[in-house]
């Protein structure tokens, strides 16, 4: 298994996929920390106060985390699912499984390799930017950890996901349909929200039920949470609009929404296990 | 590593059936091959060589039938350190460098660190890649990513060496290497399966064969008992087919035009044969007496084993 996870970090590192994400996240974070310099310096000239700095600051952050789960989502999801669809269509998974490595260690050989990839670009570039941005502005948010620590787990979220539908489906598949999964979840994300505020609860419903099938949304929250200064949740708090506005979260994810991502994880991981050991290749 | 003693067989299956879906590739097929020999495999399009190949490296698993590697079940794990396989589809990472490849297949079988930069090289130095070790993969041609598939399947001395089709993108020369490599690997005690479409090749190199058929073996031995009969071929003239009951006594005759065929007939009968045609008033142009080809026996065989079922001239291939 560690043979196979360094055999896939080397590889994203020979194919340039390490060194594109770092530039990318080179640029993203100096285009950030400029952005941010800019509108701090226009706030302050205006004579607005330092809480206002910081709101405006917080919702800044939690935007560009938005655009950027996106942009890791589209990552995890072309980076999982020619893991293994690739490699047998090519005839490279045969040869090496003709050696005495079982398809479990592959499978999780890849899985793990693909985990640090995706996790060290989405923790690299979530610390680079939020620290970037604190030192033009003066805010960070209340721990760093939080937001990237959600922000990686989503990741790895739709990289495990996208390697499930790769012991199945070709490469271009595999990565449209978990990018569209990805993309349902947060909207029914969104209603559930809507439905919440709103004491719909059959709409609210859909919420839970997607992030249940798709914890994504869920970690999204989690690191719209972490991201936020306590003074917003505080005055925000429990409203209806506060509840409805996916920008906004009053509380972090609850140990049972974790328990249950952890265990959804191992679940799929199984089943892509046994879906490659049934494969006749 | 196991200890193998070498009176274990290398290969040893008894009714091995494959079903794709409705399709039956392997329709109980009985082999086995010894270590120490070069046993060749050969079939037309979808007799189910490469299924055979799959099952025997654990790759599917048999509908039905059992089989064993090096004295192992099949798909056994452990067993899979002592046998190398070059595969029809050689495609290796084109990222990483020649010399790594193999390092990473020495890694897999579970050779010593220390060992594996030598091995490799050995290896390399074998398949005449020695001087494109730290060569991309990627930008090599496809016969030296075959040579290179071939030192895969040579690393760590493997006691059974599958070759699928293992000269298909090789020159001549590239050809005769492998036939070196094949000998050399036999010599030291391996067993060698040798799966090819080239006949000649097969029979430059192989001390047995099987010929398959839709799924299942039409005949195996040693190539001097596959191909056994030999034949006396006369091109003659002033002949008609009513002349051809003179000719029994040598053996079953055929005539095609001014094409005398006698098969199977002792060679040694050829003066007499001679003496027959030429006082019946024949008048020869050509004699040529011989062994038939693997390649007549291969058509001959296949041919009758497709009469006998009733089955068209090209099957179905089966789902890769």
């Amino acid at each position: 298994m560690i043979t196979i996870a360094r055999l896939t970090i080397g590889e994203a590192a020979r194919r340039r996929v390490l060194w594109v994400l770092v530039g990318l996240a080179l640029v993203a974070v100096a285009l950030v920390t400029w952005g941010v310099d800019r509108l701090v310096a226009l706030i302050r000239e205006q004579g607005e106060p330092e809480l206002q700095v910081k709101l405006i600051v917080s919702q800044l952050l939690i935007f560009i985390a938005f655009m950027f789960t996106f942009v890791l989502a589209m990552t995890a999801a072309f980076l999982g699912s020619p893991a293994i669809a690739a490699d047998l269509e090519s005839g490279v998974a045969q040869a090496l499984l003709a050696r005495p490595l079982r398809r479990s260690s592959y499978l999780l050989g890849r899985w793990l390799g693909l985990s640090v990839v995706v996790c060290g670009y989405a923790v690299g570039s979530g610390l680079l930017a939020i620290l970037a941005a604190g030192w033009v502005s003066g805010y960070t948010p209340p721990s760093l950890i939080v937001p990237v620590g959600f922000l990686a787990m989503q990741a790895i979220v739709l990289m495990t996901f996208a390697l499930l539908l790769s012991t199945r489906l070709a490469p271009i598949a595999g990565g449209a349909i978990c990018v569209v999964v990805y993309g349902l979840t947060w909207m029914s994300g969104v209603l559930g929200n809507i439905g919440t505020a709103l004491n719909a609860s059959g709409v609210a419903a859909i919420g839970d039920i997607g992030r249940i099938l798709m914890p994504t949304d869920g970690l999204w929250r989690g690191v719209v949470f972490g991201l936020e200064p306590s003074v917003v949740i505080a005055t925000v708090g429990g409203s209806t609009a506060g509840r409805a506005n996916p920008f906004f979260e009053s509380e972090p994810p609850s140990p049972a929404f974790l328990a249950w991502t952890i265990l959804w994880l191992a679940l799929v991981l199984v089943a892509a296990i046994r879906q490659l050991q049934r494969r006749e290749l | 590593m196991p200890r193998l003693s070498l009176d274990t067989p290398a290969i040893e299956v008894t009714d091995l059936r494959k079903q794709y879906g409705r399709l039956e590739a392997l329709a109980g097929l009985s082999m086995t091959v010894n270590r120490g020999e070069v046993f060749g495999f050969l079939g037309p399009n979808g007799a189910g060589k490469t299924t055979t190949v799959k099952l025997l490296l654990g790759l599917a698993r048999p509908t039905a039938g059992s089989g064993k590697v090096l004295g192992a079940p099949l798909g056994d794990l452990a067993t899979r350190r002592s046998v190398g396989y070059l595969p029809e589809l050689f495609r290796y990472q084109p990222w990483l460098k020649a010399r790594e490849v193999l390092t990473l297949h020495g890694e897999l079988i579970g050779m010593p660190r220390s060992r594996r930069r030598a091995a490799a090289d050995d290896v390399l130095q074998r398949v005449g890649l020695a001087d494109r070790a730290g060569d991309l993969v990627g930008k090599f041609s496809k016969g030296m990513q075959q040579r290179l598939g071939l030192g895969v399947a040579l690393m760590g001395e493997p006691a059974l060496v599958i070759l699928d089709e293992p000269t298909s993108a090789l020159d001549p020369i590239g050809r005769m290497d492998v036939r070196g490599i094949i000998r050399a690997a036999r010599d030291r005690g391996a067993g060698v399966f040798l799966n090819s479409h080239l006949l000649s090749e097969v029979e430059q190199v192989c001390d047995r064969v099987a010929i398959v058929d839709h799924g299942r073996v039409v005949a195996s031995g040693a190539l001097d008992d596959v191909l056994g009969q030999s034949e006396t071929q006369v091109r003659v003239s002033g002949l008609t087919p009513s002349d051809l009951p003179a000719f029994e006594p040598f053996g079953p005759a055929t005539l095609e035009g001014e094409r005398l065929a006698i098969r199977p007939m002792d060679g040694e009968r050829v003066p007499e044969l001679v003496n027959v045609i030429v006082t019946m008033g024949g008048r020869i142009h050509e004699v040529r007496s011989g062994r038939t080809s693997l390649e007549q026996r291969f058509v001959e065989l296949v041919s009758r084993d497709r009469s006998i079922a009733g089955t068209p001239a090209v099957p179905e291939e089966p789902p890769s």
